[in-house]
């Protein structure tokens, strides 16, 4: 039995060539090679999981305006195993984002841009560029409310582009406003735009890895020379390289297949986001928010002043994405170790941070109203009738609390008026509630006689507490007056 | 025997100028028949993905109500249906308006989206304001900016009485296009 397997093996390897296909496989790589050089591999493995499970989806999803959210609620909870796989799609696109985060900072810090590679790295920023299209398109074809809303932001966004910024809006939105036209675009371009770009450039990604070869962990004191660099490449292959399969590859298998591992986990556990009302235009109380992974851009854009927030929007994601594609060809020799090259380390630290940082504030979104507000306590007002309780209800009523907290209930846009009583005296109160201010409507023509004193006077109860030893020190003080 | 891809495509070393004459017709005579070729697909694909935004779409009225059906003084959403929309468009079909009666005849129908970015406005009854739940956008009851990043006041929508009906020209998302 064995021996027929060898012969077919045989007859079909020599017709197809299937160990000729494999041998890059096998190609002479540095032994150094070790558990940095895993994230490539495992943004790989993301990738194929997004295509076997996007495929899957395909099966049932519809990609009609009208049947898009109903197939969506099949699969979610009348379909074996969808709850997975759509869990399975989310977290593999979730993974894929990280992994390439990973693949980035490592090749950045190694210097493995540097010459021969720079081409190796312009094509992974334009993977790069592509993934975060297929996230924001993925997205949009989870066809609720937030999905609908995200893509008239999306087109009002694209609107802000000079002079063709009108037409590629219309075209995001597939008309004049959202309709039958608007998804199918969107699938097109996830299923088969984007993918099949995608492809090819991970082809041409893998075919520069091979032709450059991996690059060697990078030694303090020895910069790439362009003009040595080949040379000194191959020697150290010659004396000290090593197939990549599989002498490298175990630990690439290892990471994916934890990496694997932790996507079913999620998918299984957590499942996939949970989808918002249905995507009809006319249901008001939709919060677009885009996923995690563009939520810092969102923080970005929401914490730039107004004025300039329109070049921001356009002119941001082109100048990092030329940035990102040009460092190797104005930094393509010299010193590669991380240790030679702080500034790297602090690019790559500050990128970080600064993605981290918005990333909480868009998470946050203090610069969202409170829509959920509910009337304060009695607790909190400390009133249960009177001007007070009534100025309570107004700030309530009036929107107020929408904006404002107090004692920790209401929203974060505007300032905390917990203590206003403290800062701000009667007339400043006045004024403020009357004119308005930066970024708060003025209410002299809404509030009717009455009101305003109402809501003066709950404002005005809204003062620090005495500390009991303020208090004993008041009252120490009073009867030492008394007694002189 | 076996020749490799490489000598097999390679050019003779010595050529006849008919030889390289020739060689050259078919070189620009393959190149002008695969552009012919992509022209013949390409032009109606392209012509497909674009023509129907340079089509311009006849604008209709339609009907929000009659007129006692709104208190003046009072502003409301009002669902309306695009009649132009595509069969398949289900529930996207609809989009909605806020519609305020301001004296027995007139009336002022909003735009939902925000100026700022698009998201849907929401009318506060009590505070006479809307607000807009993205980056709180704030509108006076007039459509005016009272507070936030939008740049302009709410988009207002033709409206007519006619036959008894409060009507609108066809709602659309209104791009905003200047930085």
């Amino acid at each position: 039995m064995i021996k027929i397997l060898k012969i077919v093996w045989q007859w079909l390897d020599d017709r197809v060539g299937i160990s000729v296909l494999l041998s890059p496989m096998k190609h002479i790589a540095p032994q150094d090679s070790k558990w940095w050089y895993v994230f490539g591999s495992a943004t790989l493995v993301a990738f194929i999981v997004q295509v076997a499970s996007g495929v899957a989806l395909a099966f049932s999803y519809i990609s009609s305006s009208s049947q898009a959210y109903e197939t969506l609620l099949f699969i979610t909870n009348d379909a074996p195993f969808g709850r997975f796989l759509r869990g399975l799609h989310y977290y593999g696109a979730s993974a894929m984002v990280l992994m390439i985060g990973a693949h980035m900072a490592q090749t950045f810090l190694f210097g493995a841009y540097k010459f021969p590679r720079e081409m190796t790295w312009t094509t992974g920023i334009c993977l790069l560029a592509f993934t975060l299209g297929m996230g924001f398109t993925g997205q949009l074809l989870r066809w609720d409310s937030t999905a609908a809303w995200s893509v008239v932001v999306a087109a009002e966004q694209a609107g802000r582009i000079p002079i063709i910024g009108d037409w590629v809006a219309h075209f995001i939105l597939g008309g004049n406003t959202i309709g039958g036209a608007t998804l199918t675009r969107f699938f097109a371009v996830h299923v088969f735009v984007l993918p099949g770009i995608m492809f090819a450039f991970i082809g041409l990604h893998v075919w520069l890895v091979l032709r450059h070869g991996i690059s060697e962990p990078p030694v303090a004191g020895k910069p790439v020379d362009p003009a040595t660099y080949r040379a000194e490449y191959e020697e150290l292959l010659k004396k000290s390289g090593k197939p990549f399969w599989p002498d490298l590859a175990w630990r690439d298998v290892i990471v994916s297949t934890l990496l694997i591992i932790a996507i079913a986990v999620a998918a299984f556990v957590v499942g996939p986001p949970l989808l918002d009302k249905p995507p009809d235009p006319s249901i008001l109380t939709a919060d677009p928010r885009p996923d995690w992974y563009l939520l810092w851009y969102f923080g970005l854009l929401s914490l730039i002043p107004d004025r300039i927030e329109g070049y921001v929007m356009i002119g941001f994601p082109i100048l990092i994405g030329l940035f990102l594609l040009f460092i190797p060809i104005w930094n393509h020799k010299g010193e590669r170790a991380a240790s030679r090259r702080p500034w790297a380390i602090a690019m790559a630290s500050l990128s970080v941070i600064m993605i981290g940082a918005l990333w909480w504030e868009g998470q946050q979104s203090p610069w969202s109203p409170n829509f959920e507000a509910q009337p304060l306590s009695e607790k909190v007002v400390g009133a249960t009738s009177g001007p007070v309780f009534t100025g309570a209800r107004l700030f309530h009523d009036k929107g107020c609390l929408n904006c404002h907290l107090i004692q920790g209930f209401g929203g974060r846009r505007g300032p905390d008026l917990t203590y206003i009583a403290d800062k701000l005296t009667r007339d400043n109160l006045v004024i403020r509630i009357l004119n308005g201010g930066t970024n708060m409507p003025a209410f002299s023509s809404s509030l009717k006689p009455g009101e305003l004193d109402a809501l003066v006077a709950f404002l005005e109860t809204r003062k620090r507490p005495l500390r009991s030893q303020d208090q004993a020190n008041d009252a120490a003080s009073s009867s030492t007056s008394a007694t002189k | 025997m076996n020749t490799s891809p490489t000598e097999s495509s390679s050019a003779p070393l010595t050529e006849t100028p008919e030889e390289i004459s020739r060689r050259r017709f078919f070189e620009k005579l393959s190149i002008g028949l695969v552009g012919l070729c992509t022209a013949i697909v390409g032009v109606p694909l392209i012509g497909f993905l674009v023509a129907p935004f340079f089509r311009k779409v006849p604008e209709k009225w339609v009907t929000l109500g009659k007129p006692d059906d709104f208190q003046i003084g009072k502003t409301v959403a009002v669902t309306v249906t695009d009649p132009s929309s595509l069969p398949w468009a289900g529930v996207t079909a609809k989009s909605a308006v806020w519609l305020r009666r301001v004296s027995q005849d007139g009336f002022i129908a909003f735009s939902v989206n925000c100026t700022h970015l698009g998201c849907p406005v929401r009318w506060l009854e009590g505070a006479e304001l809307f607000m807009c739940p993205c980056h709180g956008g704030v509108y006076y009851d007039d459509g005016a900016v009272a507070a936030g990043p939008p740049p302009r006041p709410l988009f207002r929508y033709d409206v007519r009485v006619a036959n008894g009906e409060v009507q609108m020209k066809q709602a659309i998302v209104p791009i905003s296009t200047t930085l």
